[in-house]
């Protein structure tokens, strides 16, 4: 597809040592069947998709892994350790995913409160640590904190993950000016992560200059989640595209786009 | 032989491997992760593993997740 954002000169997005053409990161849960989220996944033009650890159904009901549905060759697939509720419940379920053998990115959650999901940032820092020594690229999720930002960059993450909103709210992006400073300041990628909940909420989030975006619910729970992955797709270029073109100040009072000169009497 | 995998009591063949066990259960080997008593089994070594009575182990694999 030939767009703006083609025409501008855009640096590469690299995360870990390694480039990325789309700056859209997709979700593969919550999907009403497994046809709709390949189906939007593509739309989405999504490169990186999350996954999650979990039990294998023993019952043999054909409760198929993911990746039956999802070619590990065409996608990057970044495991996250969604659920975890603990530093060392997360290191471990990191460990799991990354002994399935596709790479060693690991989304980090760990989550702090049940009833907002947000993160537990001693956590975080605490198993962050010990899984950058493991050798694991760290993709934190972490709130619209500076300083909890900051030292996850300190503690060797590959990037760091802030909120627009809480997981799942499709609240859009709640604290653009603290997601701006978190950018300003770090000089790992920063991917926002969770809360978007349609177009406008990306093309937003994109426009304050973030690396990329990742999100799942607002794709998955649309009506239309095909649909919806084509927009986020269009309104994450746009809002980069937005970004580097570079907006004009804002103004409070009225200026005519007409010229005043050559007005009849 | 009595085992808990996935957190469920099980009777399964007495000393088989981690790799018997996986076909007893139909799974294919490339797919899951093993984990023995909290200890990650690697692909290559799931042969090498017997299991005992009364052991724990957790067999994953990817999911839809975000």
């Amino acid at each position: 597809m030939t767009t703006a954002v083609e025409t501008i000169q855009d640096t590469p997005f690299v995360i870990g040592g390694r480039t990325f053409q789309s700056r859209l990161l997709v979700g593969t849960g919550k999907y009403p069947d497994m046809d709709t989220m390949v189906r939007a996944i593509e739309a989405s033009g999504a490169e990186v998709v999350t996954v999650a650890v979990r039990r294998v159904n023993l019952d043999r009901t054909k409760e198929s892994s993911v990746l039956h549905f999802l070619d590990p060759k065409h996608f990057f697939l970044l495991a996250n350790t969604a659920g975890c509720y603990t530093a060392a419940d997360a290191i471990r379920y990191a460990r799991l995913a990354r002994e399935a053998g596709f790479n060693d990115f690991v989304k980090l959650e760990v989550i702090g409160d049940e009833e907002t999901l947000l993160p537990d940032v001693q956590g975080l820092l605490e198993a962050a640590k010990v899984l950058v020594q493991e050798g694991f690229k760290v993709l934190a999720y972490t709130n619209e904190d500076l300083v909890t930002a900051l030292r996850l960059e300190d503690a060797g993450c590959a990037a760091v993950m802030p909120l627009a909103s809480p997981i799942g709210s499709g609240l859009g992006l709640l604290n653009p000016l603290s997601i701006r400073t978190i950018k300003r300041r770090l000089h790992v990628p920063v991917i926002v992560d969770a809360g978007v909940g349609t177009a406008s909420d990306a093309c937003v989030t994109m426009e304050q200059g973030v690396d990329g975006i990742l999100m799942n619910t607002a794709i998955a729970a649309a009506q239309d989640p095909v649909a919806m992955a084509h927009a986020m797709r269009l309104a994450t270029i746009a809002g980069r595209a937005a970004y580097l073109a570079g907006r004009m100040p804002r103004r409070e009072v009225a200026m005519p786009s007409s010229p005043t000169k050559g007005m009849l009497d | 032989m009595d085992v808990v995998i996935n957190g469920e009591n099980r009777k399964i063949t007495a000393g088989v491997t981690l790799l018997e066990l996986l076909k007893e259960l139909e799974l294919d080997p490339r797919a899951v992760v093993v984990e023995h008593n909290r200890r990650i089994v690697r692909r290559a070594g799931l042969g090498d593993v017997a299991v005992a009575d009364g052991d724990a182990i957790e067999l994953v694999h990817f999911v839809g997740g975000g």
